[in-house]
């Protein structure tokens, strides 16, 4: 009987496993006709990609979780799928979640990628620390679409290193049908105010954090001062108490969900978060911010050199950086892609702020001294990891009890121990 | 008093499930939403099998499992009869050693692994990627197998192998037709566990893994930081169902070893 | 043949990949960048003291409420009847066998500020209460994810009890507590210790559980180490010093509880 059940048991859930997954078969096939009806990718000049085809050759790319089209979504291009199939290419492509994590897993040395895509200020601290090498540009046709005000940034001077992939600012995300202050009076001490206390997110790395503190006391983005980043770093501490949480990526999902009402965002990203949540809306506060540009960089430890600048060329294809912009909602240094977007993306000023505030009211980060890096580190972990007084007093003597009934025990133990030898 | 324990194991039971029944139902949401269900769904699911990312990685994973759970149980059953012919000191010390990554947090076995083969990577032509994962799944498993198998030896008469031998068998053959049917339960549950246990591995693979290849469970961290998608969720229900066949299906021939041996 | 030979595969791979990572730890540790000999690493921990201390307090919260969620379990499951014993066992067992980050993650969607626990307590007219992103969100997926560690070794150790034992107690005129104090937690002491060390050692130095529990604002340990290595403050000799007083703390736990085990075998 019992044997009986376990098979029936069995035999259903694998016939319930077989209609989901015969289910999802049948509409997979259906979503693929529909994706070649809708999508074709023209490639200026083919052959330039077919170099490599049948050398078995792989890239590893290394890119922001959620950072390509991927064809998840009906209708979009999938990516590195395209790369591959045009060119024999196989990509390798993994996740990081900061500039930081990045850095230290290039760093250790032992993973090695071909493309990465690092931020402004870490190229230039990748530069100064020769850990990346210069790209032939010959090889990158598709540079002629770069816009102009994006070539030769301060991280890069010379443009030697790196191609933008995209930028943004980074403003305040918060939902509108809770917070009722008019859209244009909201500032960046929005994220301090205590009306919303538990409901703010803030920024988990010290870069980010630090800007916004930065600019609300008036001082540079690029500060090296150590006056100036302990006052920015007391200002961090009186935000603690309202904080919700530290979180990066955790945005999408806290924010998406309604878990938090005000958290600092780039602009991309946000905009993709409001896709899902209707009471959200997005502001650059005026008194400034910072710009970011996020720009493909070739490792000195690249193995594939000359794969990886096809690559990068392939991402700055009009149709793949039009695909990938759409995407992702970031705002694109790419012309072809830029003239691609509907009118509406192309005037919002959420994605792309008069070019009177960027160049009055934004400055892009560059990277800072050893010392001041540092400094900010152990700033920030200090910050974060401060007490809550509460939680405090009860340690020590919970731990002292602890201990005395430790020795207690272990003392008693032996001494009937002891008596049983005796008998 | 027989009323209170079943009450109380039914609240301890809904405790553990609770939380997964909420995420498998939630596979089946139409919106997003975590808290309200709005209407039935396969969407997820369809989604799910069209994430490149995904599948890659669920086939690195399984691929990986298999590789280094049959690796180790080869290493682990032979180090065991090793191990059980030792003599007590050398015993005593290759033991603790043993019990070193069982013992220790996972983080710092990750940790110790990445060091050495950074170490190893800057001196060598080694890349984080496959092979390193693989090593690093290898050496938390062995551990299992060895425990699981060591203790088959000490229930087995010593003399057997012997009494074989002086009965007319080869050494291999002795060990083959005698030993191994004896410790062969332990040899398959130590594979069974340093399979799972590979599957499973988040933290070391964390720490090990590189630019080429990725885990699941790699890949299920990076997408519980990022978007709110119940593809997670589509994700945990499809685990859970071949946890539960899986699981069911080793009872049932458990069961039937059982009878089996029972019988004769 | 000898049959001690079989094992030299093993051993030099135990050599190189167990014993030589545990002493590039200790290496790391004391060593700075160019390799000269230093303890400035070792000392730079103190700095993250009220960290230590607050994993450990957080772990040793977490194993007390495993130990006691976890102790009648055991008991009743060892007093079931022998068929059903195995079943039971499975379906306790069962969550486990799900990924961890996945089962933290359940927790994440019931937990949140508009998750489903708070939904029906506003249903009720109630709420909404600040569930995630405290410290008492990390004890709950401490204890969630690690109860089962603690059922398992204590039911091995009941199951072994016979029911004679209690019959003998009660003639000899035991009250249930009596019974209880004198017989059946004595008897269990191994398991009891045992699953102390799998509960505490896996919670002390997680940082999955922190990270989405938490918010970030919850550091432990686990995640102090992970932040010198894959984290924002990259520094590999300072995560290798973490790592090693972890592991000196751990030691001593392991030796203090070993001091209970009355067969004085090595653990686990």
């Amino acid at each position: 009987m019992k044997k009986l059940f376990s098979f029936v048991s069995v035999a259903m859930l694998c016939m319930s496993m077989l209609a989901s997954c015969a289910e999802a078969d049948v509409s997979e096939d259906y979503e693929e006709e529909e994706e070649v009806t809708q999508q074709t990718v023209t490639i200026e000049d083919p052959d330039y990609y077919t170099r490599f085809k049948g050398k078995g050759i792989s890239i590893n790319v290394y890119n922001w979780g959620d950072y390509i089209s991927t064809g998840a979504d009906e209708g979009t291009i999938d990516v590195n799928g395209e790369f591959e199939k045009l060119t024999g290419i196989k990509v390798n492509y993994t996740n990081f979640a900061t500039n930081e994590e990045l850095y230290a897993k290039l760093k250790g040395g032992a993973a090695s990628y071909d493309v990465i895509i690092p931020s402004d200020y870490m190229i230039s601290k990748m530069i100064k620390e020769d850990m990346i090498q210069p790209i032939d540009f010959d090889n990158i046709p598709n540079f002629k679409y770069i816009m102009e005000n994006f070539r030769n940034q301060d991280y890069d001077p010379e443009n030697a290193y790196s191609v933008p992939y995209t930028w943004g600012t980074v403003g305040i995300m918060y939902d509108t049908t809770i917070i009722d202050i008019p859209k244009e009076d909201i500032d960046w001490d929005l994220l301090w105010n205590e009306d919303y206390a538990d409901q703010i997110l803030m920024f988990d790395n010290p870069r980010d954090a630090f800007a916004i503190a930065e600019i609300m006391l008036g001082y540079s983005l690029n500060t090296e001062n150590e006056e100036e980043l302990r006052h920015a770093a007391e200002k961090l501490r009186q935000q603690k108490k309202n904080v919700q949480a530290y979180v990066m990526d955790e945005v999408f999902d806290k924010m998406g969900a309604g878990d938090a009402l005000i958290a600092p965002y780039y602009a991309g990203d946000a905009l993709t978060i409001m896709d899902d949540n209707d009471s959200l809306d997005f502001v650059v506060p005026k008194s400034g911010t910072n710009l970011f540009v996020d720009a493909m960089c070739i490792p000195k430890s690249a193995k594939q050199k000359e794969a990886a600048e096809m690559y990068i060329n392939f991402m700055c294809e009009p149709d793949i950086a039009f695909a990938n912009i759409d995407y992702i909602c970031y705002s694109t240094p790419h012309q072809a892609a830029y003239d691609m977007l509907d009118e509406e993306v192309q005037s919002s000023p959420i994605t792309y702020p008069d070019q009177q505030f960027i160049k009055d009211k934004t400055s892009v980060f560059v990277n800072l001294s050893d010392e001041a890096n540092q400094l900010m580190q152990d700033l920030w972990t200090e910050m974060k990891s401060a007490e809550d007084e509460n939680v405090n007093k009860w340690i020590a003597p919970v731990f002292l009890v602890f201990c005395v009934f430790l020795m207690a025990f272990v003392l008693i133990r032996r001494h009937i121990k002891k008596k049983k030898d005796i008998f | 008093m027989k009323k209170i324990g079943k009450i109380y194991l039914g609240l301890v039971l809904f405790f553990l499930y609770v939380p997964i029944f909420v995420l498998i139902v939630f596979s089946f949401n139409e919106t997003k939403s975590r808290s309200v269900f709005s209407g039935f769904t396969f969407d997820w699911y369809i989604r799910l099998f069209n994430n490149r990312i995904i599948i890659s990685s669920l086939i690195n994973t399984i691929i990986i499992a298999c590789v280094s759970s049959v690796i180790s149980t080869v290493l682990g059953t032979l180090a065991a009869i090793g191990i059980n012919n030792m003599r007590k000191v050398p015993k005593t010390v290759v033991m603790n050693i043993t019990n070193m990554p069982i013992i220790n947090p996972e983080i710092v076995t990750g940790v110790s692994l990445m060091l050495l083969f950074v170490f190893f990577a800057a001196r060598m032509n080694l890349e984080f990627g496959f092979v390193t994962l693989l090593i690093a799944h290898i050496t938390f498993n062995v551990p299992y197998v060895i425990l699981n198998v060591m203790p088959k030896f000490n229930q087995m008469d010593p003399h057997i192998y012997e009494a074989a031998q002086d009965l007319g068998c080869s050494p291999v053959k002795a060990f083959r037709k005698v030993v191994l049917p004896e410790i062969m339960p332990g040899v398959i549950s130590g594979f069974l566990m340093s399979f799972t246990y590979s599957l499973d591995d988040f933290v070391i693979s964390y720490f090990t893994s590189g630019s080429t290849s990725q885990t699941l469970p790699i890949t299920i961290y990076s997408m519980t930081r990022r978007k709110v998608s119940p593809e997670i969720n589509a994700l945990s229900t499809l685990i859970f169902i071949s946890v539960v066949i899986i699981l069911v299906v080793k009872n049932v021939i458990e069961k039937r070893a059982l009878k089996k041996a029972g019988k004769i | 043949m000898k049959l001690k030979y079989f094992s030299a595969p093993y051993l030099v791979w135990m050599v190189v990949f167990i014993l030589v990572p545990l002493l590039m730890i200790a290496f790391f540790a004391f060593t700075n960048d160019e390799g000269r000999f230093t303890m400035k690493y070792i000392s730079d921990v103190g700095q993250y003291a009220n960290i230590f201390v607050r994993s450990i307090w957080l772990s040793l919260i977490a194993t007390v409420i495993c130990l006691v969620i976890a102790y009648p379990v055991a008991f009743i499951l060892s007093r079931m009847e022998k068929h059903k014993q195995g079943t039971m066992l499975m379906i306790v067992m069962l969550p486990m066998w799900m990924n961890f980050l996945l089962r933290t993650y359940a927790w994440m969607t019931l937990l949140g500020n508009n998750g489903i626990i708070n939904h029906l307590f506003g249903m009720i007219g109630l709420g909404p209460f600040k569930l995630i992103n405290t410290s008492g969100a990390v004890v709950l997926g401490m204890v969630y994810n690690y109860l089962p560690f603690m059922i398992l070794p204590l039911y091995s150790v009941m199951e072994k009890i016979d029911n004679s034992m209690f019959e003998a107690a009660e003639d000899l005129g035991c009250s249930y507590f009596q019974t209880l104090f004198r017989v059946i937690i004595p008897l269990s002491v191994p398991g009891i210790t045992s699953g102390i060390t799998m509960v505490f050692v896996p919670a002390i130095s997680t940082f999955i559980i922190s990270r989405m529990l938490g918010g970030g604002s919850n550091l432990l340990v686990g995640d102090l180490i992970e932040m010198q290595f894959l984290g924002n403050a990259y520094n590999p000799h300072l995560g290798a010093a973490m790592s090693l007083v972890l592991m000196v703390i751990i030691l001593v736990i392991m030796t203090v509880m070993n001091q209970f085990d009355p067969d004085d075998q090595v653990l686990m």
